[in-house]
């Protein structure tokens, strides 16, 4: 029976056939009698990835396979989430090395889009600090996949966006806590200028990230509260849990009008500025402040929204980014919430997004005026030498995308020795010009 | 610490339930016909948290193997106090409308074994004079409906007999809960359209896991379907026989 699905941003969407494996040999079959397919997690990115009109979804792919609470090392199947992790691990002292800003991932998903989080500067993507991982060929033949053992397949994999394979397993190097609380300390940058300073200033915090307001213009033009992170020591590892708040329908169109983004990142900016600069969170507040919020991408309408996230190198620097929120800004389509964070060192995946420079992230309601600033956006980005986020897009060409991804040529040769070719195909990789 | 026998291990309600007991920290005693996915269960729930997790293969329409079964449970916990049966599948309606042997089988799986574990556990829980059973009927079998009165049918059997099953062991201080599930989104109904009335597993499960602690007699779960399935019930046949259902 076939379903309506989409993305995390509900746009686009697709009829699919959801297919639920919930075993290797259930899967093997799945494969056998399906012409093409794309594996699919919790759904969380938010374009059309994970869209195709037969999808290979890991819900049932959800055991744990080992732990070892003294070395930190779990392996589990690929569709247990990181929040379901997190309830068994935190309480053993230990942590994810790598989370994305939402909890509701997949492991397999968050190997796919090969995720990053606040500590990228310091600890690079999500599959760094993967050991091994199992998965299953397009031929239904289960593999082991590591930096030692088919470490083509491994660079493909992690980032791949599904299209090597239906990861089934991975191991992971847990990193060590004394406490599920982190310490938080807030400080507010009057401009852009100010806020890339503070991330050059404060390399050596262990999490930082930048909430910037994007209407802001003149000289308040990139006004941000530059946010760091370290995990506290003391505190003790109890879990605070909490029943999250849910958005029940979809919201009217009138809600995230301009002016009530304006009004709330003023009050915002300025109740930061105003109140203590130093605060103790639990994890959950301090990592996933919109999982408090079930279902927060309804407030976007039903129309769904887009997430624009791009980087751009180092060499772009700040005058690079001046320009496109200057471009955003005028746009008069700023978002309700958008996100600045100075990445580390690139790795070597092929399709991996992070580089040595800055990314934004922020949330466009999805309208045609929308869509034609993001191609603006998009020639902006390819000019500068930056790249866009597979994860979070629904839009990009296929030319900005072999552009600004160098190495798709050699994921691609990677795929046709495995087998992947045709048999792994999404919506996405379709209009990129992935075979 | 809890010492449960779970039959029908595998399927999403009863794991569900047993991740629960897991994060508790009881024992546990896993049937359900297939091994590999039952050494998988072991592993996981014994990560989660049970003190012990034991694998035991077999298909509950083997009734000559029930007996050495519980045996099993027995020593393997060093006792027994609870026991869930969650073990079932979802008939093809139209299917056994045209087999008499399938419309058998179907009944045998879901209610016929069902009862002949229920007499083996009640015979020993009143000789020890204790325990907690839960039992998966369905909403299905509060009135029998075209669209699958065999499955509800066998479904009405596993009720009636819980309910006699129940007011005899009263006095011999064992509970037995019939659990009667709506719409849950599981392998078993995957091919089914999911509507607002659908209910995920583990939600299912917590409030199983609840009714069988308080030793509650019949559970709707989610408990709305009482009030859908009262008004079902009551519907005259002359406007019954016309509806779809």
């Amino acid at each position: 029976m076939p379903m309506n699905i989409h993305g995390w941003g509900r746009y686009p969407r697709i009829e699919a056939d959801v297919l639920l494996p919930q075993t290797n040999s259930n899967c093997a079959r799945i494969l056998q009698d399906t012409p093409s397919c794309i594996p699919r997690g919790q759904g969380r990115s938010y374009g059309d990835s994970a869209n195709a009109t037969q999808v290979l979804q890991s819900t049932y792919f959800n055991h744990y396979i080992q732990f070892d609470a003294s070395l930190g090392l779990l392996t589990c199947e690929a569709g247990v989430t990181i929040h379901e992790v997190l309830d068994l691990i935190v309480p053993r002292g230990w942590f994810i090395p790598v989370t994305p800003g939402s909890s509701y991932v997949s492991i397999g998903g968050a190997i796919a889009s090969d995720v990053h989080g606040k500590n990228h500067h310091g600890s690079g993507t999500f599959s760094q600090h993967i050991i091994e991982m199992q998965m299953m060929l397009a031929s239904g033949e289960i593999v082991t996949v590591s930096r030692a053992q088919l470490s083509d397949l491994f660079a493909a994999t992690c980032g791949g966006m599904g299209l090597t394979g239906m990861i089934l397993s991975a191991t992971l190097q847990l990193m060590s806590i004394q406490s599920s609380q982190i310490e938080q300390k807030t400080m507010p940058a009057s401009c852009l200028e100010a806020v890339c300073a503070g991330f050059e200033e404060n390399k050596g915090s262990t999490y930082s990230v930048a909430w910037i307001d994007c209407i802001a213009t003149g000289p308040k033009l990139g006004r941000s509260l530059l946010m760091l992170g370290e995990h506290a020591v003391t505190g003790g590892l109890d879990m605070t849990p909490q029943k999250p708040l849910n958005v029940p329908v979809d919201a009217p169109d009138l809600l995230l009008n301009q002016q009530f983004i304006q009004l709330f990142n003023t009050l915002y900016y300025q109740k930061a500025r105003l109140s203590s600069s130093q605060q103790r969170l639990s994890y959950g507040a301090y990592f996933y402040p919109l999982d408090q919020i079930a279902n927060w991408n309804r407030l976007y309408g039903k129309a769904g929204f887009i997430q624009y996230q791009f980087v751009l190198p180092s060499a772009a620097g700040v005058q690079g980014l001046r320009s496109i929120l200057k471009t955003i800004a005028a746009s008069g389509k700023g978002s309700f919430l958008a996100v600045l964070k100075a990445f580390g060192e690139h790795n070597t995946n092929y399709l991996s997004f992070p580089m040595a420079g800055y990314t934004l992230a922020l949330d466009f309601k999805v309208s045609p005026e929308v869509i034609a600033l993001v191609q603006r956006l998009d020639a902006m980005v390819i000019d500068m030498g930056g790249r866009i986020y597979l994860s979070k897009d629904a839009l990009m060409s296929e030319a900005t995308f072999k552009a600004t991804y160098p190495q798709w040529e050699q994921f691609e040769v990677v795929r046709a020795k495995y087998g992947a070719i045709g048999k792994f195909a999404s919506q996405q990789s379709k209009r990129l010009g992935l075979q | 610490m809890k010492k449960i026998l779970i039959i029908g291990a595998s399927s999403a309600i009863a794991e569900a339930a047993a991740r629960i007991w897991a994060q508790r920290g009881d024992q546990l005693f896993l049937v359900a016909r297939n091994a590999d996915r039952l050494n998988t269960l072991v592993a996981d729930l014994r990560i989660r948290g049970a003190a012990e997790a034991i694998a035991y293969p077999m298909d509950a329409n083997h009734l000559e193997r029930h007996a050495g079964m519980l045996d099993a449970a027995y020593a393997g916990l060093g006792g027994l106090d609870t026991v869930l049966i969650a073990h079932g599948t979802l008939s093809n309606q139209k299917e056994c409308e045209a087999s008499v042997e399938l419309m058998v089988s179907e009944v045998t799986t879901n209610a016929v074994s069902v009862m002949a574990l229920l007499t083996l556990i009640g015979n020993r829980f009143e000789a020890q004079g204790s325990g907690r059973i839960g039992i998966i009927s369905s909403v299905a079998g509060d009135r029998g409906r075209a669209s699958n009165y065999v499955y509800g049918s066998a479904k009405a059997m596993v009720t009636a007999f819980t309910s006699g099953l129940r007011q005899r062991l009263h006095r011999s201080n064992v509970s037995v809960t019939t659990i009667k599930p709506g719409f849950v989104d599981t392998p078993m109904t995957a091919s089914l359209k999911k509507g607002p009335l659908w209910a995920k597993p583990a939600a299912v499960a917590a409030q199983i896991v609840k009714a069988m602690d308080a030793g509650k007699s019949e559970v709707y779960v989610p408990g709305f379907w009482r009030w859908i399935m009262t008004i079902i019930v009551l519907i005259p046949n002359r406007i019954f026989n016309k509806i779809q259902l």
